[in-house]
């Protein structure tokens, strides 16, 4: 019984990983109704610059931060400038396609130039085990993995306060709920968009920064980070708090499977099974636990 | 001598339903496929044959069936790949396990088992849309290679899920050459081809782009949309089915299941996004462009390099390559949703004018 | 514009009758207990203020929403509620308010997709295309051909519909419905948008599918010239609710309808 708990909260904390992930499609999906396939890039890109910028300069960590942030805010308004903004109004579908365009260009560019082998990014953190609950509970909890949940969570409240209780937060719930209408009342959609980018270009970042400091840099960043899919379908599109809950969810059950199931078939399930718990919801559930129904109207 | 249509009145339906309602186009038909079954095996190296002409017709039946289920009824699917995989695996264990059965009977059922297998991965679409089903197609794309490969039986217990197949033999005469390989291809995709096009100018083909277009509507209209999506399924995955047992039996001649993998199913979508959604010409023009692509990129790379008298990082061109097919994608999604296929089209209508503008 | 019936047109029985129809989304009532009958080769219009449920009457008698409560009644038969499936194979045909055309798909194209109930040859036949396929696609193309003669579309028979004008893309959508050969038509604001000449073409065109084919027709309409001048009976809601039903001049007298029209201080 104190393993099975301790595959769970094992399983959850990663699955914060996943919703550090989520996080960056939902806020996307939200303010322009793209389903951004690029965002799991854009986590590798922000890993891979900090990690390059470290190596080249040798700057203090907030500096380099700094810097990071600074080419990902660039980068989003890129994206928003180049890519979407001669896209509006086309069907969602050439959208998704467009990102996944978009995926393959930031995922060669970034190896392109910082070079294609696998590198470690040490935030000064140690994965390992928590000595307070070893010698209680004999429980195994890294406390890499409770540091990653608390900045989850930071995260997550940061966000919530900037949507809540700011102007810009209030023009990008507009915008969220009707373009037209956001547009009419004079908030400036363009900047908007350049905004919301900017933000999933921090938000990449951060889970960038976590995801690469527990596996290393490496190409495999992007396949981890396709993870998040399953977890939006599972939370929700539309939904912060589906994003966190999903990632919960996919992060736990996976841990379970891959410890209960996986030995009883041969290994490996890891690579599938979120999708298709994912795919089996959907045919139950198809708009996720926290998203909205939508009445088709004709 | 020019292409016009000028002079040639159809005077019956059934003239004015060819394929080919152009007297100039049906001539260019006939000198493409002369060239391609006397002109090729007169001239082509071994080189071109395997490694550029025989996986360019392949994938030109990949992307035919992608076209069907994507650009024909509008549902994205990014499990190309594993569709393509369980072709491969069911035709080669077909011809192992079933004594005496003649090749072409191994590929129809090769091809039908990954058709069932596609209807069955395509039951979300009943209830999902848009890029839900994208998603849900990845389950297929990453459990289904799992599967060939950890069921060792698939692969007739051989260490990592490799199969290696059997001849390709049929009536006594094996196609063992890298020309006779691809003349078999050239067979098979051009009949397939055929057929495509006839479903999508059938009533079929009319219920798949009305469901793509306005599902609501050709509800209205009568059309079953359960049944139209999973036939679309079935019938795209039969495709790609008999393209993965040509990409094993002509193409490789023994392949790794874990080769069937999202990459090439990206890759596939490409073909599509560029050749043209919606068109069967344009899943030829993809495949080729996204076939030819690397190999000029690599080309222009190292020469480019050794011009320069620098030295490339290894693996330096595939990323080069990422770059260039994403810029690609975004730039033709932009300009020309309708790919190649549509500048063929515009290129057509302008010549039909030429000289006046309009 | 006078609209003088064809002597041998003849109103028959009931064809379709709804009863005691409520829908309603969530909290929100969009019909309530609705009740009305259209006769047979009859033109019935359904008329009233925006947002009083007539595209949601319309969308309960093919199928699209399922009402709460209620029957509907079609060619004998009783249904507690439609399936568009059912509806189409009953022949029911339909257009609607933003046009729901195939925008990728050519006019010749949207039109043929009317007749796929009637196409009956298998996956196998369509995919040589030979010999029973061939002729019935040639057989529906020639009934395609009619319509599109009928609307006066032949010259842009290949176009891709979505580059059409506006006026045109709803007298495609129309040729689409009668390309199923409907005994019930519903035209859902079929003249909405559209400049004088437009609207009396398609006045022309929905007296003349009705006089030549004999074909049942519920349209709605905000332009009352034109629903006066053409239609038999009409039904007026507001608000989800029946004020008024009867013959256009019954209607007019209707101090409810006057009412919801002209406003009333309550």
């Amino acid at each position: 019984m104190q393993f099975f708990f301790e595959v769970l909260i094992g399983g959850l904390l990663a699955g914060v990983m996943y919703s550090l992930v989520a996080l960056g499609f939902v806020l996307i999906y939200k303010a322009s109704g793209v389903f951004n396939f690029a965002q799991g890039s854009m986590v590798f890109f922000a890993a891979l610059t900090y990690v390059g910028l470290q190596e080249k300069f040798g700057l203090p960590g907030w500096a380099v931060f700094g810097l990071t942030l600074a080419v990902m805010v660039v980068l989003g308004i890129a994206i928003e400038r180049v890519v979407l903004r001669p896209l509006v109004n086309q069907p969602q579908i050439t959208l998704f396609m467009a990102t996944i365009g978009l995926a393959f260009f930031i995922e060669g560019l970034a190896q392109v130039i910082w070079g294609t082998q696998v590198r470690r990014l040490d935030l000064g953190l140690q994965d390992e085990p928590i000595a307070m609950l070893m010698d209680r509970f004999n429980m195994l909890v890294s406390k890499f993995d409770v540091v990653a949940a608390v900045v989850a969570g930071l995260l997550v409240a940061v966000l919530a306060v900037f949507f809540n209780r700011t102007r810009i937060g209030r023009a990008l719930r507009a915008v969220a709920d009707d373009h037209q209408a956001a547009l009419a009342v004079g908030i400036p959609l363009k900047q908007i968009w350049a905004i919301v980018w900017s933000v999933a270009g921090f938000v990449a970042l951060v889970a960038g920064l976590m995801w690469g400091a527990r596996n290393g840099v490496q190409f495999a960043l992007t396949f981890v980070a396709l993870k998040a899919l399953p977890v939006l379908i599972l939370g929700g599109f539309e939904s912060v708090l589906g994003a966190i809950v999903g990632g919960l969810i996919i992060g736990a059950s996976e841990k379970l499977a891959e410890v209960y199931l996986g030995p009883h078939l041969g290994g490996g399930i890891e690579g599938w099974f979120a999708y298709v718990m994912a795919l089996l919801f959907l045919l139950v559930r198809p708009e996720g636990l926290f998203g909205e129904k939508h009445i088709d109207r004709v | 001598m020019l292409y016009r249509e000028a002079g040639q009145f159809k005077t019956s339906y059934r003239a004015d339903q060819q394929i080919f309602p152009i007297l100039q186009d049906r001539i260019g038909m006939l000198v493409l496929g002369f060239v391609a079954l006397v002109g090729v095996p007169l001239v082509a190296s071994e080189y071109w044959l395997t490694a550029i002409l025989i996986p360019l017709l392949v994938f030109s039946l990949a992307a035919i069936g992608l076209n069907i289920l994507t650009g024909y009824a509008g549902q994205l699917s990014l499990g190309t790949a594993a569709f393509m995989a369980v072709g491969a695996v069911a035709t080669y264990n077909f011809q192992l396990r079933v004594p005496g059965i003649p090749i072409l009977v191994s590929f129809l059922l090769g091809g039908g088992t990954a058709a069932a297998v596609g209807a069955v991965f395509g039951l979300p679409s009943l209830r999902i849309k848009g890029f839900y089903l994208a998603v849900a197609t990845l389950a297929a794309q990453f459990f289904i290679p799992w599967l060939l490969v950890k069921v060792s039986w698939f692969s007739n217990d051989s260490a990592s899920g490799v199969i290696t197949t059997q001849p390709v033999e049929i009536l006594g005469f094996t196609f063992d050459t890298p020309l006779r390989k691809y003349l078999f291809a050239l067979v098979v995709v051009s009949v397939l081809a055929l057929v495509a096009k006839n479903l999508v100018r059938s009533h079929i083909g009319r219920a798949w782009m009305a469901v793509r277009d306005m599902d609501v509507a050709a509800e209205v209209i009568g059309i079953r949309i359960v049944r139209t999506k999973l036939v679309a399924f079935a019938v795209s995955s039969f495709y790609c089915g008999i393209a993965g047992a040509l990409y094993a039996f002509a193409y490789l001649g023994s392949v790794e299941t874990d080769g069937f993998n999202l990459d090439l199913s990206f890759r596939i979508l490409f073909m599509i996004i560029i050749g043209g959604v919606g068109s069967i010409l344009g899943s030829f023009l993809g495949a080729a462009f996204i076939t030819l692509l690397p190999i000029l990129l690599d080309v222009a790379l190292t020469e480019g390099a050794t011009a320069l008298g620098l030295q490339l990082p290894s693996g330096m061109t595939s990323m080069v390559q990422l770059v260039v097919f994403g810029a690609l994608i975004i730039f033709f999604l932009i300009v020309e949703p309708l790919g190649l296929a549509r500048l063929w089209q515009i290129a057509k209508e302008k010549l039909r004018l030429w000289p006046f503008p309009h | 514009m006078t609209h003088d019936h064809n002597p041998g047109r003849r109103i028959g029985e009931t064809l379709l009758a709804v009863e005691n129809i409520s829908l309603a989304f969530g909290g929100v009532r969009a019909l309530t207990d609705i009740s009305f009958d259209v006769r047979e080769h009859e033109i019935r219009a359904i008329i009233g203020p925006n947002g009083a449920g007539k595209s949601s009457m319309l969308n309960c008698v093919n199928g699209v929403y399922r009402p709460q409560q209620g029957t509907i009644r079609f060619a004998g038969q009783t249904f507690r509620h439609m399936h568009p499936h059912k509806a189409a194979l009953m022949g029911i045909a339909r257009t609607f308010q933003n046009i729901a055309l195939f925008r990728g798909m050519s006019v010749l194209d949207n039109i043929m997709t009317g007749r796929n109930l009637k196409m009956r040859c298998g996956l196998f036949l369509q995919a040589l295309y030979v010999g029973p396929n061939r002729r019935e696609e040639l057989a529906h193309r020639e009934k395609v051909e009619h319509i599109i003669d009928f609307l006066q579309i032949e010259s842009v028979r290949k176009t891709p519909v979505g580059r059409l004008p506006y006026g045109i893309q709803k007298r495609v959508e129309l040729g689409r419905a009668l390309a199923a050969e409907p005994r019930l038509l519903l035209l859902d604001e079929p003249m909405a948008g559209m400049n004088i000449e437009e609207k009396q073409d398609m006045c022309r065109f929905i007296l003349d599918v009705n006089d030549e084919f004999g074909t049942t027709i519920v349209l709605i309409e905000h332009d009352m010239g034109v629903v006066m001048d053409i239609s038999d009976r009409v039904v007026v809601l507001d608000y989800g609710r029946k004020i008024g039903d009867g013959s256009p001049d019954e209607v007019r007298a209707n101090q409810d309808v006057i009412d919801a029209y002209l406003g009333v201080a309550h």
